[in-house]
C-alpha cells in the first residue's frame, strides 16, 4: 500500500460558453492589461489515494473524475500525478 | 383515494414544502421522501424539488445524484414511472442523465429571482395535458444561478425533431425569444429551452417553478395546470397498477 497525490484539472470543453472566462476578460481593461484572450475558468481538485501502486491509484482517480468531478457533456479533465506522499 | 406522490427532500432542498402543498391542492396525497431512503414508499410519481441539494457543491445537482433515494428514482424512471424535476430537481435529473443536456451558469453570472414566461410545446404529455393551449404564455418565477440550458447542436436538433423540448422561454405575448433576449430568456438557454422530456416521455425537468405559481394569492396560478397534469397522470398510472402508457416522442 502506498499513497499517491493527484490533481484533476477540470475545464469547460472547447466551444462551451464560459461566462466566468468572459467576466475575467471583461476586467482586463480595468487592469490595463493587453494581449490576453481566450480565458477559460475551470477547477483543480487535489487528492491523495491509498492504493497498491500508482497505476491502481490512477484507476480510482479516473473513475472519480469521469463520474463525479467532471460532467463529460460540458467539461474535460486531465489527471496529473503530483508525487508520492510520505 | 387520493394518489400518493413523493417529493424528495435533500439536505438543502427549499421548495419541498411548496411542492407538497401544491400537490395537495391538486388532490394528491403528498409524501416526503428523505434522501437517505432507498425505496419510494410505493408512490405513483416523484417530484425532485427546487433548492440547493447538498449545497450545490462541485456542480449543481451532482452530489444529490449519488444519494440512495436517487438510485431508487433511477429504477422507477427506467420502469416508466413519472418523474418531474423542478429547478434544482432539473439539475439533478440532468446530472443523473435522466434527461438530456446540462444546466450551465447563467450568462449574466448572476443569480436570477424573478417572474418569466414559458410556453409548452406539447400538450400530449403527462406533465402538460391539463394546460389550456400550447404556446400560451405561462407566468411563473425562476430562482437560479445555473439555468442556461446546454446541449450540443446535434442533440438539440434531435430533441426538436423528437418533440423532447417541453417548454421554451417566451415573451409576455407568447412569442418565442432568442438566446440574446435577456428580458425574456433570462439565463441565455440555447434555443430558449426552459424544460425538456426524456426520450420515453416519462421524465421531465424545467427551471421555472410551477409550484410557486399555483394559487392566485401568489400573483399567478399559471403553473397549477402543470401540477394538476402530473397528479392526474399519476392517478391514472396508479389505477392501472402499471406505468402510464406514454404518448412517447414524435
Amino acid at each position: 500500500m502506498s499513497s499517491h497525490r493527484f490533481a484533476v484539472n477540470v475545464t469547460p470543453k472547447p466551444g462551451i460558453l464560459d461566462p466566468q472566462g468572459r467576466a475575467v476578460e471583461g476586467s482586463l481593461d480595468h487592469l490595463g492589461i493587453e494581449g490576453v484572450r481566450a480565458v477559460r475558468v475551470g477547477r483543480r481538485v487535489e487528492l491523495t489515494v491509498d492504493a497498491a501502486d500508482e497505476a491502481a491509484a490512477r484507476v480510482v482517480v479516473e473513475r472519480l473524475a469521469s463520474e463525479l468531478l467532471a460532467n463529460p457533456l460540458i467539461e474535460a479533465y486531465a489527471i496529473e500525478a503530483i508525487g508520492a506522499v510520505a | 383515494m387520493p394518489v400518493r406522490i413523493g417529493v424528495v427532500v435533500f439536505p438543502g432542498s427549499n421548495c419541498d414544502r411548496d411542492t407538497l402543498h401544491a400537490l395537495e391542492l391538486a388532490g394528491a396525497q403528498p409524501v416526503a421522501l428523505w434522501h437517505e431512503q432507498a425505496t419510494l414508499d410505493g408512490v405513483a410519481a416523484v417530484v425532485l424539488p427546487g433548492g440547493f441539494a447538498y449545497g450545490d457543491y462541485l456542480r449543481a445537482g451532482v452530489i444529490a445524484r449519488f444519494s440512495p433515494v436517487m438510485r431508487a428514482v433511477e429504477s422507477f424512471a427506467a420502469e416508466g414511472g413519472l418523474v418531474l424535476g423542478i429547478c434544482n430537481g432539473f439539475q439533478v435529473l440532468a446530472e443523473a442523465g435522466l434527461v438530456p443536456g446540462a444546466l450551465l451558469r447563467n450568462r449574466s453570472l448572476r443569480f436570477l429571482g424573478r417572474d418569466v414566461h414559458i410556453a409548452a410545446e406539447r400538450l400530449d404529455t403527462p406533465f402538460t395535458h391539463a394546460l389550456a393551449a400550447s404556446g400560451q404564455p405561462l407566468r411563473m418565477p425562476i430562482a437560479h444561478g445555473e439555468g442556461c440550458y446546454y446541449a450540443d447542436d446535434a442533440t438539440l436538433d434531435a430533441l426538436e425533431a423528437d418533440g423532447q423540448v417541453l417548454f421554451r422561454y417566451v415573451d409576455a405575448a407568447g412569442k418565442r425569444t432568442t438566446e440574446s433576449d435577456r428580458a425574456a430568456n433570462p439565463n441565455g438557454s440555447l434555443r430558449a429551452i426552459a424544460g425538456v422530456l426524456n426520450a420515453a416521455g416519462n421524465v421531465a425537468g424545467l427551471m421555472p417553478h410551477p409550484e410557486r405559481a399555483s394559487e392566485a394569492i401568489l400573483g399567478t396560478d399559471d403553473g397549477f395546470a402543470i401540477i394538476r397534469s402530473l397528479v392526474e397522470s399519476a392517478g391514472r398510472a396508479a389505477t392501472r397498477g402499471r406505468p402510464l402508457e406514454l404518448a412517447g416522442t414524435r
